[in-house]
């Protein structure tokens, strides 16, 4: 199943052929055509939801729904488009969206590249069982404790304001460990030698290590702004008036209020989804380079 | 944690640092410069600290306060020591919620496993455009779970839904209800979950197995090994550390599932996907019941440290 060795390589060295080269050559194509046509299962799989929204935005709405499936909308409808606007207040659930994705990300990828450089960088007595909390803290779901977090920031005010997700989302422990991971590879001797030159350690963070690591900035700058798009817990508990909804929040509202109009509904899933679809496509490779970095190192 | 390179700069490094002088006065300036570094240590990491251990910290240790208080909204909290506790002994729909919530996993890690590790498996050969079927397989992690949920309630609608239709169309006489019946409502939510996350996983067992070394297919290769025996005894023992972080990720994240099932089914029909973070969620913030819905949290909060540390010591125990 697994033929990790480049096949390449192997042909060059082969080039009188042998039958029993003959049959491998054929038994490697074989295997390459059944890892083809899994792939293309699975990815069938895994689009199809996707590909029913689209077609599902287009359509009539008392067509979403026929026997048999319809799978090209005639006629198309771009009205759903139109009129999702109109039906929902999806301008004011969007600007909240951005406001808080953009600032939390900001924040976040601040705060958690700087503490990053304190506990990657610097050496003082208990940083590695700080550290260990920071990790800890991973294995207690928010679930856990979201009523006493509700509850403090109730008592401070913050609830029912855009302020409570911005506190909720920015100082995640993820966001230290993705940039921690990152710095431990760049090399110590970098920032010993910023340092016999008589920087300072905030100089060192900002003028060596912060332009070094804009690989780990942008994953962690990728990951956080989806997962703040995409929050629906946070402000489901924290946001109550409608004027401070987000986008999520929002669709959920509007599903609940308009549950027959299927097209419409989909027209606006596909609102929703759109903006991180485009996000994730551009930048795709940061994204498995942040997964990939802080997952298997911890 | 590769920490010392780091320890060196502050004992030993201290020679050829300029700001040191030799001699007996040595130990004055390093015992100064070791609280310089702790101070500027902690101001990089007290901005974040601040938030964590206010949003974070606070809430896990008031979390277990709270679980011995009679407390609505109205009013202070009062101690009532284990009255929770006891009451939730007696009640059938924490006794509900718990048994969802183990059902759910059982069958959503090992699913989850194996769906993840397959497809890792076939992104990690060599084929033209699997940079494509990456993108394609971890999209589901990143859409939201508003759209997943209300896309695939439309797919499962058990009349006119694409599924069903394809079920019958399969020759199934009787297609399940989905989320529509009791008894097909948890394998839908799963099959959703399952769906959403493999992506996810599949990225952390795809950078496990590149780090898999070429040399070792070879061997057993030349040992006459086929592709089972390659697979069984060489890429699993390779990938068990991997495979033991995705585990212990994969289990809390199942342990604690919510908004998934929240906006899919909010725990209905019925009862049957009513789970134990919802059960929190619609006892403090529904009911308002702070005090017992903190005590449910408790229970939670126990569930997924002790099987974390469970998988912990049995990953060392295999280590040995």
């Amino acid at each position: 199943m697994t033929t990790v060795s480049p096949t390449t390589s192997v042909d060059a060295s082969t080039s009188p052929l042998r039958p029993a080269q003959v049959r491998a050559r054929w038994k490697r194509q074989a295997s390459r055509a059944v890892g083809y046509a899994a792939l293309l299962v699975a990815a069938a799989g895994i689009l199809l939801p996707f590909v029913w929204m689209v077609i599902s935005s287009l359509k009539e709405n008392n067509q979403v729904f026929t026997v048999p499936l319809q799978w090209i909308p005639d006629p198309v409808v771009w009205q759903n488009y139109i009129d999702i606007w109109a039906k929902s207040d999806m301008v004011t659930w969007i600007k909240n969206t951005l406001i808080l994705s953009v600032s939390v990300t900001f924040l976040q990828v601040l705060t958690g590249s700087f503490a990053a450089y304190g506990f990657s960088k610097m050496r003082f007595p208990g940083r590695d069982a700080l550290f260990l909390l920071y990790v800890a803290t991973i294995a207690v779901p928010w679930q856990a404790y979201m009523i006493p977090q509700f509850v403090m920031l109730s008592n401070i005010g913050l609830s029912n304001t855009l302020w409570s997700i911005l506190a909720l989302q920015t100082f995640s422990a993820f966001g230290v460990f993705l940039m921690k991971q990152y710095y431990e590879s760049i090399p110590e001797s970098l920032s010993e030698a910023a340092r016999i030159d008589g920087m300072s350690e905030y100089g060192i963070w900002r003028r060596i290590i912060l332009p070094l690591s804009t690989p780990a900035i942008a994953s962690l700058t990728l990951l956080t702004f989806v997962n703040t798009w995409n929050d629906y817990l946070g402000p489901l508990i924290y946001l109550r008036s409608p004027e401070l909804w987000t986008l999520q929040l929002g669709l959920q509202t509007f599903v609940g209020q308009y549950n027959a109009e299927h097209a419409l509904i989909m027209a606006g899933s596909v609102i929703s989804v759109l903006p991180i679809a485009v996000i994730f496509l551009l930048g795709q490779k940061f994204f498995v380079r942040g997964i990939a970095t802080t997952g298997v190192k911890g | 944690m590769a920490t010392i390179a780091v320890d060196d700069r502050s004992s030993g490094a201290s020679g050829p640092s300029p700001a040191a002088p030799p001699g007996p006065r040595r130990r004055r300036p390093g015992s100064r410069l070791k609280l310089r570094n702790t101070l500027i240590g902690w101001s990089f990491i007290l901005p974040n600290f601040l938030g964590f251990g206010l949003l974070t910290l606070i809430p896990v240790v008031t979390l277990f306060y709270l679980s011995l208080t009679e407390w609505n909204v109205f009013g202070g909290a009062e101690f009532i020591g284990l009255d929770n506790y006891t009451r939730m002994i007696g009640d059938t729909s924490y006794h509900t919620a718990l048994f969802n919530t183990i059902y759910y996993s059982a069958v959503h890690i090992p699913a989850t496993l194996v769906a993840s590790l397959g497809l890792a498996l076939l992104l990690n050969r060599k084929l033209r455009g699997v940079a494509f079927f990456r993108t394609v397989a971890f999209f589901p992690y990143i859409t939201s779970i508003v759209a997943i949920a209300v896309v695939w309630n439309m797919l499962f609608s058990p009349e006119y839904g694409p599924i069903n239709q394809f079920l019958t169309f399969l020759g199934v006489d009787d297609p399940p209800g989905w989320t529509t019946s009791a008894d097909s409502s948890m394998p839908a939510v799963i099959i959703v979950g399952v769906w959403r996350e493999m992506g996810y996983y599949m990225l952390l067992l795809l950078a496990g197995l590149q780090t898999v070394p070429g040399e070792l297919y070879e061997a057993a290769r030349v040992d006459g090994a086929g592709a089972w025996g390659r697979f069984w005894n060489v890429t699993l023992p390779c990938l068990r550390p991997t495979m033991f972080f995705v585990t212990v990720i994969l289990t809390i994240n199942s342990l604690k599932v919510f908004d998934l099932i929240l906006v899919m089914t909010d725990g209905g029909p019925g009862q049957s996907t009513l789970v134990l973070s919802q059960f929190i969620y619609s006892k403090g913030f529904e009911e308002n019941q702070f005090g017992y819905a903190s005590a449910v949290a408790v229970t939670l909060f126990f569930i997924c440290i002790a099987v974390t540390i469970f998988q912990f010591f049995w990953n060392r125990r295999k280590d040995a």
